[in-house]
């Protein structure tokens, strides 16, 4: 059955209609010489079993690199079982349901999530997901604005040790929006958001400040002096934090050392360690969770559980008289649906593993960045650049150029790390590296013994 | 037919303002508005000492089934509001013109009532917009 569902006789009846013999004559008054003619360059069309065969000769070119980047993606084991459920097709949609009774399943699939998101971070309430770990910094900014009604100035802290790309995207996003994303500069030694530099903004207006935890350069920040500090000046804080992290770190709902104010406002972050492959950057989701008091903030949405007329339990969408098909232009934010299918991987991935399992996980990733920042830093010419705690990444400084390394390491089927210099010129020759806990001893290994041979090789130049 | 009390003024917007001398005016939504609208489940108040102009959106009155802003009636400072809302919302819809009222606003100087609609003018507004 054709999908173009004009026969050639009636697209016959509609150019004798307006007059015109041909599809083409409607193109006349675009110049011949601005007209695209045969593609050149495009090959015939293949069968599905060359282009198996084409893309499995291409991969194998790839060779079996053994992944070291991390800086906002990292290769994490995930269970069998959880992309085999996830794509079974009760689940296999990405798309929200609006008709609550017939979609009770997965209504109570994202229900179990947001508990199991709010109990990781200790937070009162969370979304059913946003887009990805950058839009929903975005969010969270725009939230903080609208949330923090005694700040007028709508500008927002944002340290340099976020995420690049967080902070472009939620530049991107608010910009226009009469929004002011203020840097605050990080010490060059501890790697740390500067104290010094936070401190001359004291009693100045602003809507939030932004804490990473870990940060950019995979050090822990100070986040309950932080928060404090926030509080003290009249800022919501806004926790970006990785998620695998949360499980053996304080969690953002306890942030900050006094009892009644303590606690971030608002925690976002990408969700891509929870049972998401790194798959070529996407797609991932991003997290959102908040206090009890911002409720009516949060955009998404949120899934609650209720009792039909016989008490009977059941779960609905929640909270929708602040979304755009019912409150229009004046909706708390223009998303309204989630990441589904990432989120049902998510849920079963942290089913499967358990509160537990999530904190080996992540015990077991710091110890191997640990082993291979201490077997790099022993080369010499390769030096840790921030002293101070971490969680699975560091930043190294070479003798040689970051790119020349990388490339050499990747001839040795090892992707050594996330060039820093485009980003931070200021780090000069810099590597963020990162040992997951997929990496073995002997990987880790190579890649000292690698990086070694590549210094050796250019001190002889 | 709601209730339109004869004493109040009414605005477009569905607003009651209730003068209460030296300047002091109260305001909450009609019983027009709150039947409208059904059973509320939150009210989003306004700050104590806020600044606001006629017209502003000022609070947020939240049913089931919508969310609605509350528009500033005059100029003014805000100078009380109805923290019972907070846990009570749903005192709008039983006792719109008393206990359900949402803030009170200090009349910025030469501030006065004239603009807005008496009992009679609101009830054929009310009217005209069932039409």
């Amino acid at each position: 059955m054709p999908f173009i569902p004009h026969t050639e006789e009636e697209v016959q009846q509609m150019l004798a209609a307006i007059g015109v013999d041909s599809i083409a004559q409607l193109f006349d008054e675009i110049p011949p010489a601005l007209r695209a003619r045969e593609l050149s360059g495009i090959p015939e069309g293949m069968s599905e079993m060359e282009v198996g065969a084409l893309a499995r000769a291409r991969a194998r070119r790839d060779g079996q690199a053994a992944c070291f980047i991390g800086a906002g993606a990292y290769d994490h084991h995930i269970p069998a079982a959880v992309w085999e459920l996830t794509t079974r097709g009760e689940f296999y949609s990405a798309y929200t349901p609006y008709q609550a009774e017939a979609s009770q399943g997965t209504l109570q699939l994202l229900y179990e999530y947001q508990s199991m998101m709010t109990a990781l971070m200790d937070m009162d309430v969370s979304n059913a997901s946003l887009y990805d770990g950058a839009s929903a910094v975005a969010e969270a900014v725009l939230m903080a604005v609208r949330g923090n009604r005694k700040s007028k100035s709508g500008r927002i802290l944002v340290p340099r040790t976020l995420h690049p790309a967080y902070r472009k995207v939620a530049q991107t996003i608010v910009r226009n929006q009469g929004i002011e994303l203020v840097e605050v500069p990080f010490d060059l030694r501890s790697g740390q958001l500067d104290r010094a530099a936070l401190e001359k903004h004291a009693g100045d207006d602003f809507a939030a400040l932004v804490i990473p935890q870990p940060n950019f350069f995979g050090m822990l920040e100070p986040v309950d002096e932080l928060t404090d500090w926030a509080h003290a000046n009249g800022m919501l804080v806004i926790g970006v934090v990785n998620p695998l992290a949360m499980a053996v770190l304080k969690p953002p709902g306890q942030w900050g050392r006094e009892e009644n104010t303590g606690g971030a406002d608002i925690v976002v972050g990408e969700g891509q360690p929870l049972g998401a492959p790194i798959s070529s950057g996407g797609p991932y989701f991003g997290f959102m969770c908040c206090s009890d008091k911002l409720v009516r903030q949060m955009p998404g949405r949120i899934i609650g559980k209720t009792v039909d007329l016989e008490g009977k339990p059941g779960y609905v969408l929640t909270l929708q008289a602040r979304e755009q098909h019912i409150r229009r232009s004046k909706a708390t934010s223009n998303i309204c649906t989630n990441q589904g299918l990432l989120v049902t991987a998510a849920t079963i991935h942290m089913s499967l593993l358990g509160a537990e399992g999530l904190a080996r996980v992540a015990a077991a990733c710091h110890e191997n960045t640990d082993r291979l920042v201490q077997q790099l830093t022993a080369i010499d010419g390769v030096e840790a650049v921030f002293e101070g705690p971490a969680f699975h990444e560091r930043v190294i400084r070479l003798s040689m150029p970051v790119g020349e390394a990388l490339k050499g390491l990747a001839a040795k089927d090892v992707l050594g790390g996330f060039e820093l210099s485009q980003d931070y010129p200021e780090l000069g020759d810099s590597l963020l590296v990162c040992a997951t806990e997929v990496r073995t001893g002997e990987e880790i290994a190579d890649y000292a013994a690698s990086l070694a041979h590549l210094m050796s090789g250019y001190d002889g130049n | 037919m709601s209730n339109i009390p004869g004493e109040l003024k009414y605005t477009k917007t569905h607003e009651w303002v209730r003068d209460e001398g030296d300047g002091v005016v109260t305001v909450g939504i009609s019983d027009h508005a709150q039947e409208l609208l059904g059973d509320l489940v939150f009210v989003e108040l306004p700050e104590v000492e806020a600044e606001l102009a006629a017209g502003d959106e000022c609070a947020v009155v939240e049913s089931v089934k919508a969310a609605s802003d509350i528009y500033c009636p005059i100029n003014g400072e805000v100078i009380e509001i109805n923290e019972a809302l907070a846990d009570a919302p749903e005192t709008i819809n039983g006792d719109p013109y008393e206990s359900g009222w949402i803030f009170k606003l200090k009349a910025v100087d030469g501030e006065d009532l004239e603009g807005l609609m008496d009992a009679e003018a609101y009830a054929e507004h009310c009217e005209s917009e069932d039409h």
